[in-house]
């Protein structure tokens, strides 16, 4: 294996579209033990850490930017994000140690592929787009279109994620990320639910977006469980709804972490779950931000 | 195969080293440089035996390619002590039997100093919560937490 660490985007896509066995990493925090577990080894490895825009957190009036390879661990110590988006921030602080946080990124979780990361349903609950860089310029992708399923995406061999956009989170609007492990810490989802909810002025739900993680081969809206919370106030009626819509929508595999009905059982807990804490928050952000 | 020349700060000192491309940081560290403080447990980014600080965080060197380096400043176990001096988590350490056979201590030290860089008077939850990366198969961890919290104290104090 070569290592390469091109300075730009162009230079990473030229470098792509040159070697049909180029493989690029950020934090390389699944890339290694997936060598290591014998998966054929790239010809070309390319390290995007040393592109400006792929290590980058920053915001304007509109939107938050995220280098699709910045570590982790700069989400989670940003207080001004994490306070926007504390349901985001929060599922980036789940995916492994310290160790591990110092190099994972938003972009590795999401391409990966894996059913179970962390961050992907709070982006997708939260909106997220990819800007995704090929050898023909950028496209923009959301962040539920990225996965096709396990270890699978729609990105060409020579394309790769730039960036992350999220609009500036609304007034009245709230979200949380919940994960079920068998442990406190350093485990991998048996499910995880993210909620996202806009309040009206008298405080009946206007938008909700739900996602759930490790319950089937991609990341999974709800919409049913959306369609439930709509106009009410999230009384015991719409939230058994929800936890209905949550476990109809599971399709989980049987593993050493969960058999399907317990699964499919935590994956309405969650979601409930989910729901009050974002709508929670949403009371609180009462438009000053 | 041909091998990369890497430039970087290793425990204060300018340090050049020349590795293959798939070699680990953390096998590069051991086998080229001779630094052999950090161990490889698991390889896999689980265990936390081979923690080390680059540009101050802490990171496993099992998931580092080695040219990945080539600029950084690394801070191994072997920097922790000044001048012959042992560092107080070491001292601590050592005075709290928070170590059996010693294989993941190195990791532990590199895991509690990134905590109390940033965080000097920490919780015991946060002190558990930023050791969680590293595994322990001796001591139960009790001992490991109680030489954190003494370190800290004594830190404090100075």
């Amino acid at each position: 294996m070569k290592y390469v660490a091109p300075s730009s985007v162009e230079e990473a896509t030229s470098v792509l579209s040159s070697s049909p066995s180029a493989q690029v990493f950020a934090g390389a925090t699944d890339v290694v033990p997936q060598l290591r577990a014998g998966s054929p080894a790239p010809e070309v490895l390319v390290d995007l850490k040393k592109i400006e825009e792929l290590v980058s957190l920053k915001s304007d009036d509109n939107k938050w930017t995220v280098g699709a390879a910045t570590p982790t661990a700069y989400l989670t110590e940003n207080e001004a994000f994490s306070q926007e988006f504390p349901g985001l921030s929060e599922a980036a602080g789940l995916i492994g140690s310290d160790q591990i946080q110092n190099r994972s990124s938003l972009g590795g979780n999401l391409c990966n592929g894996s059913p179970a990361a962390d961050s992907v349903p709070a982006m997708v609950v939260n909106g997220a787009r990819a800007i995704v860089a090929g050898p023909n310029g950028t496209r923009v992708l959301d962040v539920s279109e990225v996965v096709t399923g396990p270890g699978e995406t729609s990105l060409a061999d020579d394309e790769f994620i730039v960036e992350f956009e999220i609009d500036k989170m609304p007034s009245h609007t709230g979200d949380a990320y919940l994960r079920m492990i068998p442990r406190t810490e350093m485990d991998i989802a048996v499910v995880g639910a993210g909620a996202r909810v806009t309040l009206a002025d008298d405080g009946s739900i206007e938008q909700a977006v739900l996602a759930l993680g490790a319950v089937a081969p991609t990341v999974v809206r709800i919409p049913d469980a959306e369609d439930a919370l709509l106009g009410t106030t999230a009384d015991e009626e719409a939230l058994n709804a929800v936890a209905a819509a949550a476990s109809e929508a599971c399709n989980p595999i049987d593993d050493k972490r969960g058999t399907v009905a317990y699964r499919k059982q935590v994956a309405g807990v969650l979601a409930k779950r989910a729901v009050l804490i974002a709508i929670e928050r949403a009371e609180q952000r009462n438009g000053t931000n | 195969m041909p091998r990369t020349h890497i430039t970087t700060v290793i425990n204060g000192d300018e340090t050049e080293f020349l590795t293959e491309d798939s070699t680990s940081l953390l096998n590069a560290l051991r086998d080229e440089v001779g630094l052999t403080g950090a161990k490889e447990g698991c390889g896999t980014g689980d265990c936390g035996a081979c923690s080390i600080l680059v540009d101050d965080r802490v990171t496993c060197s099992c998931l580092m390619f080695a040219p990945e380096a080539d600029g950084t400043t690394i801070l191994t176990v072997e920097g922790l002590a000044d001048s012959g001096e042992l560092h107080p988590l070491q001292q601590c350490f050592l005075e709290g039997a928070a170590l059996q056979c010693g294989i993941c201590t190195p990791g532990f030290l590199m895991a509690a100093k990134a905590l109390l860089d940033k965080n000097p008077d920490p919780t015991e939850t946060e002190i558990r919560y930023a050791l969680a990366g590293n595994l322990c198969r001796c001591t139960g961890y009790d001992k490991i937490i109680r030489a954190v919290q003494e370190a800290a104290l004594e830190m404090r104090g100075k």
